[in-house]
């Protein structure tokens, strides 16, 4: 797999601004930023039981005995879990441990019904791997990934409604989630933003996570410190936890590289400790210093055997692999010739990858045509009402079907947009609504000359003064002649005759 | 005098129908009831549950049908999980506890036909060497009520030593299996780690607990242990390898069987009427045509301190789900969390259970993990490898299953140290992961004394063997104290 190219934008967002330095706060401050993702894996069942993993269902309606770790009970590793795990590491070019142990991490919390959570340790599943991102100047910028391991979902704690009171809903105990720690070699929040996103493109592609952040599939910590540019030692750095979306990553990573800034600046000291992002108020606040932190006590769960993959098994999963976004990228740059910037936004995901490659197969010779379409009115349509690609609110070939008319000439680009809108609207297809809006292109000449010589003939004087030498007047005359054919002749063929009769 | 047969007797005249399965309850409840106010050998007695089970066999029987044990009574040490019998582990903190679900074991020995009487004493979460530590009182001897039987399967040993069972299931971390058997004068095994499953079987400490059998003979343990052992999907440690019939070839000659003699455990700490009984033991396997030779194991006094940092560290983490959130004793009117974690865990547990939590946490902490816990696990690989050398000579290891006859109650609760070297002579096995037996093979002032038999890896059919052979030959098996007689 090639990781030469690719850009991790999606189609709402624009290039990003110009002219931001990698000291993001502009005071001679570098800031350095790891990252430790977790993905909870799509897996049917959860990692040790039986249980389902599926979202919103009644508390403890999808808490088996080994969820709730009741005595006497043991895990059992899923499989699938693992498979997913080594489809990542394969997908990152990591090594894949031949053998990875999976440790209980020890605590209590009432959420935590073991008292402890398995997770792995010493012998992670996946390590040494990378993810290139695109910096803010277009070059590509190699991120380490340390590592990445299989572990449990705790579960969740309720205060709402229940005043006084915590609930507890062990739903979520047990999920499969993988664990991507990054090297700190992130060097700004938009960094930190793209590799999150590449991330998350990632394993869309991979299949291995929904994605869906708001639910809680797919959050980060973020580790923060700040130094003084040039200098290669780090700093201080605070952990903030559990955020879940890029927008609050951006700016929990902006606000607290500030306040470190602002804090050394002035004289003090960072804080070895865990902190909070708060969106509301755009802060981040701290939870617990490094001295409250609890001491894990890890050692390898005795419950489980150590995870054994031989190279057989290696090779069939690395054998099951998609096409991965990079590579995917680099072929959309070489096959349809686009600009990288292009071939980036419409790789971001899967499902919008795979659009783009139905229009522009609909539509043979226009693949930036179907590219600008795409990443242009409908993106804007979709972002409008907030729908995805694959919502089948304008399946691909009925936008081929429009975009056809312009390769053919049936209809001009300014056209096209009027009856993109009322496809729509009204869900027909692009030549219906040019047939019975009548928005078929005047291509036949001697309508076009008809039209001219009525609108030469209605504007004597514009003539004149044309012909004397008033050069600007010849778009006064595309414009009237467009007016005449309702918008209908062919420009080009309309210059063209434009230029050959003015002149008289 | 039914009681006095032996399980395998009892499972034979169940299917001759010579006897009821309804009779044998009612005869071994009657007993159960009587001997608890001396013995406090059970938690809990389940006379109406065994007694609906009981006519269920006898109908199956009646009607030609039945698995090997069907109509057998038998008990669970209570650890067991029993679905809607109370499961306490010896503790306060499971005073209350009903299991919603079967251990594989408890499952597996009722599919097979066993009744079960109701749930044996223990030591508080198998901690324990003496059955001194249960919430629900110490259990006795039944040869000398002033002596404590063993631990901790303290109540399954003398259960079955007074013949209030012909049979009980039993858990091994550290000789719990061996060393009561021992001391209660019955036959015992652990079998190989993995060979039974550790499903519902509520875990001390997971890497050394193995379930296995207490009965009056050898051929009663094979005859359990067939039914018990076996590959379980839902223990990741448990190994899918095909279970042999233990009870096929129990009466095969034993000419020429290489024992080693385990040099290590004839040391100053043995106490010489125990030597003596084990070497006559031996004469008797050399006159059945074995060879026996000495057998040093040089890294087997690692054993104890070992043992004493992996067992507490994985303790420590096993119990700490027992937090009074979800099930288990929970203190009254906790002011916040961690006031419900202190009080509910301080007044759940007792003495030795807090003592070895403290030990694991604090071998497991930042800073001493790899002086305690990493370096025990290499003493561990040390010791499989003494057990891999030795089993490349020889079939089996003999030597005594305990230092000394059972001791009084009360005796050793003082001083931890003097108890934990009660087990210096089965711990071994458990490290190295290995199946053992305890045999009774004479008395010393009344007292009776065990044979332990080690051997490699999955060669308990070769243990009961052995043990079978030799019970053929001697009668301690069956003696029964006078009492109970």
């Amino acid at each position: 797999m090639t990781k030469s190219s690719g850009t991790i934008l999606d189609t709402a967002q624009q290039r990003p601004p110009r002219g931001e330095s990698r000291d993001e706060t502009g005071t001679g401050w570098e800031t350095v930023i790891g990252l430790e993702i977790h993905a909870q894996l799509a897996t049917r069942s959860k990692i040790f039981s039986g249980a389902s993993t599926a979202y919103g269902a009644a508390p403890n309606t999808q808490a088996c005995l080994v969820d709730l770790g009741y005595p006497g009970v043991l895990p059992v590793l899923n499989a699938e879990a693992v498979r997913m795990a080594v489809r990542f590491g394969l997908a990152i070019g990591a090594r894949i441990a031949r053998q990875s142990v999976f440790a209980r991490k020890n605590y209590f919390y009432p959420d935590l019904p073991k008292g402890y959570q398995i997770s792995q340790y010493e012998l992670p599943i996946v390590a040494q791997g990378s993810i290139d991102i695109v910096l803010e100047d277009g070059s590509i910028k190699r991120i380490g990934v340390t590592r990445a391991h299989l572990e449990e979902d705790a579960g969740k704690s309720l205060h709402e409604g229940l005043p006084g009171l915590t609930g507890i809903d062990l739903n979520r105990a047990g999920t499969p989630l993988i664990e991507i720690v990054s090297e700190p070699q992130l060097r700004s929040a938009r960094d930190a933003v793209a590799y999150m996103k590449k991330v998350h493109t990632l394993v869309r592609y991979l299949e291995i996570c929904d994605g869906n952040m708001q639910e809680g599939s797919f959050r980060c910590d973020a580790n923060v410190s700040v130094r003084r540019a040039g200098s290669d030692k780090l700093g201080t750095r605070t952990e903030i936890k559990n955020v879940n979306s890029f927008r609050y990553v951006e700016k929990a990573i902006q606000y607290e590289a500030a306040r470190q800034i602002e804090l050394l600046e002035s004289g003090g000291k960072v804080v070895q400790e865990t902190r909070l992002y708060d969106p509301d108020k755009g802060e981040t606040r701290s939870m617990r210093s490094k001295e409250e932190a609890n001491d894990y006590r890890y050692f390898p769960d005795p419950d489980l055997l150590p995870v054994e993959l031989d190279e057989q098994y290696i090779e069939s999963v690395r054998a099951g692999l998609p096409e991965l976004p990079d590579a995917k990228a680099a072929r959309f740059v070489s096959q349809y010739g686009l600009p990288a910037y292009d071939a980036g936004v419409l790789t971001a995901s899967r499902e919008l990858a795979d659009y783009y490659e139905a229009v522009a197969r609909a539509v043979p010779g226009e693949p930036k045509l179907a590219a600008n379409w795409v990443m242009g009115d409908l993106a804007a349509a979709l972002n409008k009402e907030g729908l995805d690609i694959d919502s089948g609110r304008m399946p691909a070939e009925r936008l081929a079907g429009l975009l056809v008319r312009i390769a053919d000439q049936t209809i001009s680009g300014k056209i096209a947009k009027e009856v993109f809108e009322a496809m729509w609207s009204s869900g027909e297809s692009a030549d219906t609504l040019i047939d019975t809006k009548g928005l078929r292109q005047i291509t036949d000449t001697s309508a076009i000359e008809q039209a001219i010589e009525a609108v030469m003939a209605k504007n004597p004087a514009q003539l004149a003064e044309y012909r004397a030498g008033k050069d600007k007047l010849f778009g006064f005359f595309v414009g009237q002649v467009m007016k005449a054919t309702q918008g209908k002749a062919n420009p080009a063929q309309l210059n063209e005759l434009l230029k050959k009769k003015l002149p008289g | 005098m039914i009681h006095r047969h032996t399980l395998a007797q009892l499972a034979a005249e169940l299917r001759a129908r010579k006897v009821s399965s309804v009779e044998l309850a009612r005869a071994y409840l009657e007993r159960i009831q009587a001997s608890q106010p001396l013995l406090n050998a059970f938690i809990s007695i389940t006379g109406e549950q065994a007694l609906a089970a009981a006519s269920a066999a006898d109908a199956a029987l009646a009607r030609g049908e039945g698995g090997p044990l069907t109509g057998v009574p038998i008990g669970h040490k209570d650890l067991f999980c029993t679905e809607g019998v109370r499961t306490t582990c010896g503790s306060r903190m499971l005073e209350n506890f009903v299991s919603p679900y079967d251990a594989t074991v408890v499952a597996r020995l009722r599919a097979a036909g066993a009744v079960m009487l109701g749930k044996l004493n223990m030591d508080e979460f198998a901690m324990g060497s003496s059955n001194e530590t249960s919430y629900f009182g110490p259990v006795r001897n039944p040869w000398n009520t002033d002596l404590v039987p063993g631990g901790s399967s303290g109540g399954s040993a003398a259960a079955v030593a007074a013949r209030l069972l012909p049979g009980a299931t039993a858990t091994d971390t550290g000789g719990s299996i061996r060393q009561p058997a021992a001391l209660c004068g019955i036959t015992g095994i652990k079998p190989t780690y993995g060979r039974v499953s550790r499903y519902g079987m509520i875990a001390f400490a997971s890497s050394l607990d193995q379930g296995g059998v207490v009965s009056a003979s050898a051929e009663d343990a094979a005859l359990m242990l067939r039914e018990m052992a076996g590959f379980d999907p839902r223990d990741s440690t448990s190994v899918d390898t095909p279970v042999p019939d233990y009870v096929a070839g129990l009466n095969a000659p034993l000419e020429g069987l290489k024992i080693g003699l385990l040099k290590e455990f004839f040391d100053s700490g043995l106490d010489p009427d125990n030597e003596r009984c084990i070497r006559e033991a031996l004469a008797v396997f050399t006159r059945l045509g074995a060879k026996v030779r000495e057998v040093s194991l040089p890294n087997i006094s690692l054993s104890v301190p070992a043992y004493y940092v992996v067992a507490p560290a994985e303790c420590s983490s096993n119990l700490a789900r027992f937090d009074g959130v979800r099930f288990g004793h929970r203190c009254k009117e906790p002011r916040d969390l961690t006031d419900l974690y202190k009080r509910s865990r301080s007044e759940g547990f007792g003495a030795e259970v807090k003592r070895r939590i403290m030990t694991g946490t604090y071998v497991l902490s930042a800073g001493y993990y790899d002086a305690y816990y990493l370096k025990a696990q290499r003493v561990r690989q040390l010791i499989a490898a003494d057990f891999q050398r030795a089993f490349a000579e020889v079939d089996v290891l003999m030597g005594p299953a305990t230092p000394s006859a059972a001791f009084a109650i009360g005796a050793k609760t003082a001083d931890p140290i003097t108890m934990y070297l009660n087990d210096i002579y089965t711990i071994s096995a458990n490290l190295a992961g290995v199946p053992a037996m305890s045999v009774p093979c004479g008395f010393t002032q009344g007292l009776p004394v065990g044979l332990q038999i080690i051997g490699p890896h999955f060669a308990e059919q070769r243990l009961l063997h052995a043990a079978h052979r030799y019970q053929l030959e001697t009668d301690w098996h069956l003696r029964v104290p006078e009492r109970f007689a």
